[in-house]
Protein backbone atom coordinates (compact mmCIF):
# COMPACT_ATOMS: atom_id res chain seq x y z
CA UNK A 1 0.00 0.00 0.00
CA UNK A 2 2.92 2.30 0.69
CA UNK A 3 4.22 1.67 -2.81
CA UNK A 4 0.76 2.32 -4.25
CA UNK A 5 0.65 5.66 -2.46
CA UNK A 6 4.16 6.48 -3.64
CA UNK A 7 3.06 5.67 -7.20
CA UNK A 8 0.19 8.17 -6.95
CA UNK A 9 2.57 10.83 -5.62
CA UNK A 10 4.87 10.16 -8.58
CA UNK A 11 1.95 10.52 -11.00
CA UNK A 12 0.96 13.83 -9.45
CA UNK A 13 4.56 15.05 -9.72
CA UNK A 14 4.49 14.17 -13.40
CA UNK A 15 1.21 16.02 -13.75
CA UNK A 16 2.88 19.13 -12.37
CA UNK A 17 4.83 19.32 -15.66
CA UNK A 18 1.55 20.53 -17.12
CA UNK A 19 1.61 23.46 -14.70
CA UNK A 20 4.98 24.56 -16.04
CA UNK A 21 4.18 23.87 -19.69
CA UNK A 22 0.45 24.53 -19.87
CA UNK A 23 -0.57 27.07 -22.49
CA UNK A 24 -3.52 28.46 -20.54
CA UNK A 25 -4.69 29.09 -17.03
CA UNK A 26 -7.28 26.34 -17.33
CA UNK A 27 -4.60 23.70 -17.87
CA UNK A 28 -2.73 24.85 -14.80
CA UNK A 29 -5.93 24.68 -12.79
CA UNK A 30 -6.58 21.16 -14.08
CA UNK A 31 -3.14 20.09 -12.85
CA UNK A 32 -3.96 21.63 -9.46
CA UNK A 33 -7.19 19.62 -9.42
CA UNK A 34 -5.22 16.45 -10.18
CA UNK A 35 -2.87 17.40 -7.33
CA UNK A 36 -5.79 17.62 -4.90
CA UNK A 37 -7.31 14.33 -5.99
CA UNK A 38 -3.99 12.52 -6.03
CA UNK A 39 -3.18 13.83 -2.56
CA UNK A 40 -6.51 12.47 -1.30
CA UNK A 41 -5.83 9.05 -2.81
CA UNK A 42 -2.26 8.94 -1.49
CA UNK A 43 -3.37 10.03 2.00
CA UNK A 44 -6.00 7.27 2.08
CA UNK A 45 -3.41 4.67 1.09
CA UNK A 46 -0.81 5.95 3.56
CA UNK A 47 -3.44 6.07 6.30
CA UNK A 48 -4.46 2.48 5.68
CA UNK A 49 -0.81 1.39 5.56
CA UNK A 50 0.17 3.09 8.83
CA UNK A 51 -3.11 2.48 10.66
CA UNK A 52 -3.21 6.15 11.63
CA UNK A 53 -6.80 7.31 11.63
CA UNK A 54 -5.85 10.98 11.50
CA UNK A 55 -4.78 10.66 7.87
CA UNK A 56 -8.38 9.92 6.87
CA UNK A 57 -9.46 13.14 8.56
CA UNK A 58 -6.81 15.03 6.60
CA UNK A 59 -8.05 13.44 3.36
CA UNK A 60 -11.61 14.39 4.26
CA UNK A 61 -10.62 18.01 4.88
CA UNK A 62 -8.64 18.11 1.64
CA UNK A 63 -11.64 16.75 -0.27
CA UNK A 64 -13.69 19.62 1.13
CA UNK A 65 -11.12 22.33 0.46
CA UNK A 66 -9.66 21.37 -2.94
CA UNK A 67 -12.92 22.20 -4.69
CA UNK A 68 -12.84 25.79 -3.46
CA UNK A 69 -9.55 26.58 -5.21
CA UNK A 70 -10.96 25.74 -8.62
CA UNK A 71 -14.26 27.49 -7.94
CA UNK A 72 -12.41 30.65 -6.91
CA UNK A 73 -10.31 30.41 -10.09
CA UNK A 74 -13.38 30.19 -12.31
CA UNK A 75 -15.05 33.13 -10.60
CA UNK A 76 -11.88 35.19 -11.01
CA UNK A 77 -11.43 34.20 -14.67
CA UNK A 78 -15.03 35.04 -15.52
CA UNK A 79 -14.79 38.43 -13.86
CA UNK A 80 -11.48 39.27 -15.52
CA UNK A 81 -12.62 38.48 -19.05
CA UNK A 82 -15.28 41.23 -19.11
CA UNK A 83 -17.55 39.28 -21.33
CA UNK A 84 -21.29 38.91 -21.11
CA UNK A 85 -21.87 38.23 -17.41
CA UNK A 86 -24.21 35.40 -16.59
CA UNK A 87 -25.97 35.13 -13.28
CA UNK A 88 -23.01 33.27 -11.75
CA UNK A 89 -20.59 36.10 -12.54
CA UNK A 90 -23.06 38.67 -11.26
CA UNK A 91 -23.38 36.68 -8.09
CA UNK A 92 -19.60 36.58 -7.73
CA UNK A 93 -19.26 40.34 -8.18
CA UNK A 94 -21.92 41.08 -5.63
CA UNK B 1 -4.14 -8.97 5.64
CA UNK B 2 -4.06 -7.80 2.07
CA UNK B 3 -6.62 -9.86 0.25
CA UNK B 4 -6.78 -10.19 -3.48
CA UNK B 5 -9.84 -7.99 -3.92
CA UNK B 6 -8.12 -4.98 -2.38
CA UNK B 7 -5.00 -5.46 -4.46
CA UNK B 8 -6.99 -5.73 -7.69
CA UNK B 9 -9.14 -2.66 -6.94
CA UNK B 10 -6.22 -0.49 -5.81
CA UNK B 11 -4.13 -1.44 -8.83
CA UNK B 12 -7.06 -0.64 -11.11
CA UNK B 13 -7.31 2.75 -9.39
CA UNK B 14 -3.60 3.33 -9.94
CA UNK B 15 -4.08 2.54 -13.64
CA UNK B 16 -6.69 5.28 -13.82
CA UNK B 17 -4.37 7.74 -12.06
CA UNK B 18 -1.67 6.85 -14.61
CA UNK B 19 -4.12 7.28 -17.49
CA UNK B 20 -5.28 10.63 -16.16
CA UNK B 21 -1.74 11.94 -15.82
CA UNK B 22 -0.67 10.71 -19.25
CA UNK B 23 -3.81 12.16 -20.78
CA UNK B 24 -3.24 15.49 -19.05
CA UNK B 25 0.27 15.58 -20.51
CA UNK B 26 -0.36 14.20 -23.98
CA UNK B 27 -3.85 15.23 -25.14
CA UNK B 28 -4.01 18.09 -27.61
CA UNK B 29 -6.56 20.58 -26.25
CA UNK B 30 -8.26 21.64 -23.04
CA UNK B 31 -11.44 19.60 -23.42
CA UNK B 32 -9.70 16.27 -23.96
CA UNK B 33 -7.36 17.04 -21.07
CA UNK B 34 -10.37 17.70 -18.86
CA UNK B 35 -11.84 14.40 -20.03
CA UNK B 36 -8.69 12.54 -18.97
CA UNK B 37 -8.55 14.40 -15.66
CA UNK B 38 -12.08 13.47 -14.64
CA UNK B 39 -11.27 9.79 -15.20
CA UNK B 40 -8.46 10.05 -12.67
CA UNK B 41 -10.68 12.01 -10.29
CA UNK B 42 -13.73 9.78 -10.26
CA UNK B 43 -12.55 6.28 -11.09
CA UNK B 44 -9.09 6.50 -9.52
CA UNK B 45 -10.26 7.63 -6.10
CA UNK B 46 -13.39 5.45 -6.31
CA UNK B 47 -11.41 2.27 -6.97
CA UNK B 48 -8.86 3.09 -4.25
CA UNK B 49 -11.71 3.65 -1.76
CA UNK B 50 -13.44 0.41 -2.81
CA UNK B 51 -10.17 -1.44 -2.40
CA UNK B 52 -9.58 0.02 1.06
CA UNK B 53 -13.12 -0.59 2.37
CA UNK B 54 -12.56 -4.26 3.36
CA UNK B 55 -9.37 -3.26 5.21
CA UNK B 56 -11.18 -0.90 7.58
CA UNK B 57 -11.78 -2.28 11.06
CA UNK B 58 -14.72 -0.17 12.17
CA UNK B 59 -17.96 1.00 10.61
CA UNK B 60 -17.07 4.61 11.34
CA UNK B 61 -13.82 4.43 9.37
CA UNK B 62 -15.60 2.81 6.44
CA UNK B 63 -18.27 5.53 6.50
CA UNK B 64 -15.53 8.15 6.53
CA UNK B 65 -13.97 6.63 3.42
CA UNK B 66 -17.33 6.63 1.66
CA UNK B 67 -17.82 10.27 2.67
CA UNK B 68 -14.43 11.17 1.16
CA UNK B 69 -15.47 9.43 -2.05
CA UNK B 70 -18.83 11.22 -2.24
CA UNK B 71 -17.16 14.60 -1.65
CA UNK B 72 -14.60 13.93 -4.37
CA UNK B 73 -17.33 12.93 -6.82
CA UNK B 74 -19.39 16.05 -6.04
CA UNK B 75 -16.51 18.52 -6.22
CA UNK B 76 -14.94 16.95 -9.30
CA UNK B 77 -18.23 17.04 -11.22
CA UNK B 78 -18.85 20.68 -10.30
CA UNK B 79 -15.28 21.80 -10.95
CA UNK B 80 -14.97 20.10 -14.34
CA UNK B 81 -18.18 21.78 -15.49
CA UNK B 82 -16.90 25.17 -14.27
CA UNK B 83 -13.46 24.79 -15.91
CA UNK B 84 -15.01 23.67 -19.20
CA UNK B 85 -17.36 26.64 -19.11
CA UNK B 86 -14.53 29.10 -18.49
CA UNK B 87 -12.53 27.60 -21.37
CA UNK B 88 -15.56 27.78 -23.66
CA UNK B 89 -16.23 31.36 -22.63
CA UNK B 90 -12.73 32.43 -23.54
CA UNK B 91 -12.89 30.95 -27.04
CA UNK B 92 -14.96 32.79 -29.62
CA UNK B 93 -17.92 30.88 -31.01
CA UNK B 94 -17.19 29.30 -34.36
Amino acid sequence: MLSAGAFIVLMVALGLVRVARGPGRAERMMAAQLLGTGAIGALLLFGAASGDGAMFDVALTLALLSAFASIAFVKFALRQDHQVPDDDAVEGAR
Amino acid sequence: MLDAFSVVAIVAGLVFFLAGTVGLLRFPDAYTRLHALTKADNLGVALVVIGLLPQMDGLLAALKLVLVWLLVMLSSAAVSQLIARSVRRREPCE
